[in-house]
């Protein structure tokens, strides 16, 4: 066992995950407050610290000390389980994303996987093992008609998900996230070709085929996360709360923050995949390959890059769930089953032509 | 005549919604914008910002007893208000006015006059009940207390919270 690789690891992990993820999840959900109220016309929490900056550690305070009841009628084992079974999968994927180029000559992600999206996709599937759980132990009607909608509306979209980015997996032949990282800074994001080998004719014309995978990608993380316009599993106007409703105190915190955690790691997927990760655009200060050696102040320049376009995309996510209203269940389905799938699919044939014909 | 619903017929662009959902995005961001901009929010900040100057002319609050140009109690103790109050917020204890007062004539005023306010649902039919325009909704409308006792109104509050009251109609006097 090497040491200092285990120690840089630590390292990385409490950094990443317990100075950076979760403050930012609970910063996040005081953003969505703020953010709602303001395009609602209202003020929104403002009491609390400078403009209601320590609210959410108030509502930390509020949960930890509320009685924390477990109804009688519920199966404790998976009762238990399920909050720690959303948390977990959503903490647990940030371990594959980059959110810095190198810094001392260590790589600035946890793991440096080469099968970073498979990971994400593999880990984040498991979250519905704690809404479905969550909904069918507490032994109420209510939440399990939360956790039966939350297993189908996730399979479906988990599809969509994984075939969206499969033309941008052939486009940068390879699923190691840093190095899909490097190109982009190299050249051009995928969203916008405007430098290096994206200025050909060829990097154009794959523009419209990444903005279509863009869009299913993003809807589909929405559904994935749970996020307004598809947020039937919790919808409060049909079943009180959802697959949540018999929770109390921290446990229903728990789903909470995992929630925001999975939105924070789907916008950082989304961010590394389509808007260039830690890159900054037109090739600013981007490293020659990902073993090549940064300034560590550069480094620190791609670290806060990557936040900043993570915490646009987290206020992205905000403004949409206050901009449109809820599914119906069966547009849904179909939204997922009848169109994205068979546009996913048409995509990867239409980067496909495009990579063959213009070279 | 049954009337035909018109079904629009939806352009392909149309049934996309993606223009659509890119329309109310431009709204919400407009809003958004509009009470960051701090001219968008009408949110009253309450505890520092009070209703005060915000109350309409007819608004109902704390009832309240008064008095006329010369310091007599309007009220004669008739406990109309006692009997209408559709909660039971309103107590009245009558007494007799000695025959050497100078409101002697009166024969009446109240010896007791409490108006529970926990009970008062300020429907202000003591106001429009009373022969003697006695009593009257004020505007005050943030009544608290820490004890049951503290929310019961009796009379030197009552007065207190009415004051006097000039330019009403004079029964018992030559001002008439």
């Amino acid at each position: 066992m090497d040491w200092t690789f285990l120690v840089i690891s630590v390292v990385k992990i409490i950094g990443l995950v317990f100075l950076t993820i979760l403050p930012m999840v609970a910063y996040s959900v005081w953003a969505e407050r703020r953010v709602s109220a303001a395009i609602q016309d209202r003020v929104g929490p403002n009491r609390v610290g400078f403009a209601g900056l320590l609210q959410p550690m108030a509502d930390g305070l509020k949960f930890i000390l509320k009685e924390d009841l477990t109804p009688g009628h519920v199966r404790k084992f998976y009762y238990w389980l399920a909050p720690a079974l959303t948390m977990v999968p959503a903490l647990l994927t940030c371990a594959v994303l980059p959110f810095g180029s190198r810094m001392f000559g260590e790589k600035m992600v946890i793991a440096d996987l080469d099968v970073g999206p498979l990971f994400v996709f593999a880990i984040a599937s498991l979250s519905v093992y704690g809404i479905v759980l969550a909904g069918w132990a507490s032994n109420s009607k209510y939440p399990f008609f939360g956790g039966v909608r939350s297993t189908s509306q996730m399979i479906s979209y988990e599809i969509s998900l994984g075939l969206s980015i499969v033309p941008l997996l052939m486009i940068f032949g390879t699923l190691n996230l840093g190095e899909i990282v490097q190109y982009q800074a190299k050249n051009g994001w995928t969203l916008l070709p405007l430098w290096g080998e994206g200025l050909s004719l060829q990097g154009m014309l794959l523009a419209i085929p990444m903005l279509i995978s863009f869009v299913i990608f993003t809807t589909s993380v929405f559904a994935e996360t749970n996020r307004l316009p598809f947020d039937l599993p919790e919808c409060e106007t049909e079943l009180v709360a959802g697959y949540h409703t018999e929770y109390s105190s921290m446990k229903f915190a728990l789903f909470f923050l995992g929630e925001y955690a999975a939105m924070i790691i789907g916008s950082g997927l989304a961010v590394t995949l389509f808007l260039g990760g830690w890159s900054l655009p037109f090739g600013w200060l981007a490293p020659d390959s990902t073993t090549a050696e940064v300034p560590w102040w550069h480094g620190l320049i791609h670290i806060g890059v990557f936040f900043a376009k993570v915490i646009a995309f987290i206020l992205f996510f905000i403004w949409v769930r206050w901009s449109l209203p809820r599914f119906r269940y069966d547009q849904l389905m179909r939204l997922g089953w009848v169109f994205f799938f068979e546009i996913a699919v048409a995509n990867v044939v239409l980067t496909a032509v495009i990579m063959m014909f213009f070279k | 005549m049954a009337i035909v619903v018109k079904r629009p017929k939806l352009k392909w662009w149309e049934q996309l919604y993606l223009p659509g959902i890119i329309k109310g995005l431009g709204i919400t961001l407009r809003h958004f914008f509009k009470s960051v901009g701090g001219s968008g929010s009408v949110t009253m900040q309450y505890p520092e910002e009070k209703w005060n100057d915000h109350l309409p002319e007819h608004y109902r609050g704390a009832p309240a007893l008064v008095t006329d140009e010369q310091d007599r109690e309007r009220c004669v103790s008739c406990q109309l208000c006692e009997f209408i109050c559709p909660p039971r917020a309103i107590t009245i204890i009558p007494e007799e006015i000695p025959s050497d007062d100078q409101w002697a004539k009166v024969e009446k005023r109240p010896k007791k006059f409490e108006i529970d306010m926990i009970r008062c649902i300020y429907c202000g039919l003591c106001e429009e009940v009373c022969p003697e325009q006695a009593i009257y909704l004020r505007k005050d409308y943030s009544i608290t207390g820490l004890t049951r006792g503290e929310m019961v109104h009796d009379k030197e509050k009552l007065y207190e919270i009415g004051g006097k009251r000039v330019g009403l109609v004079n029964k018992w006097n030559e001002l008439k």
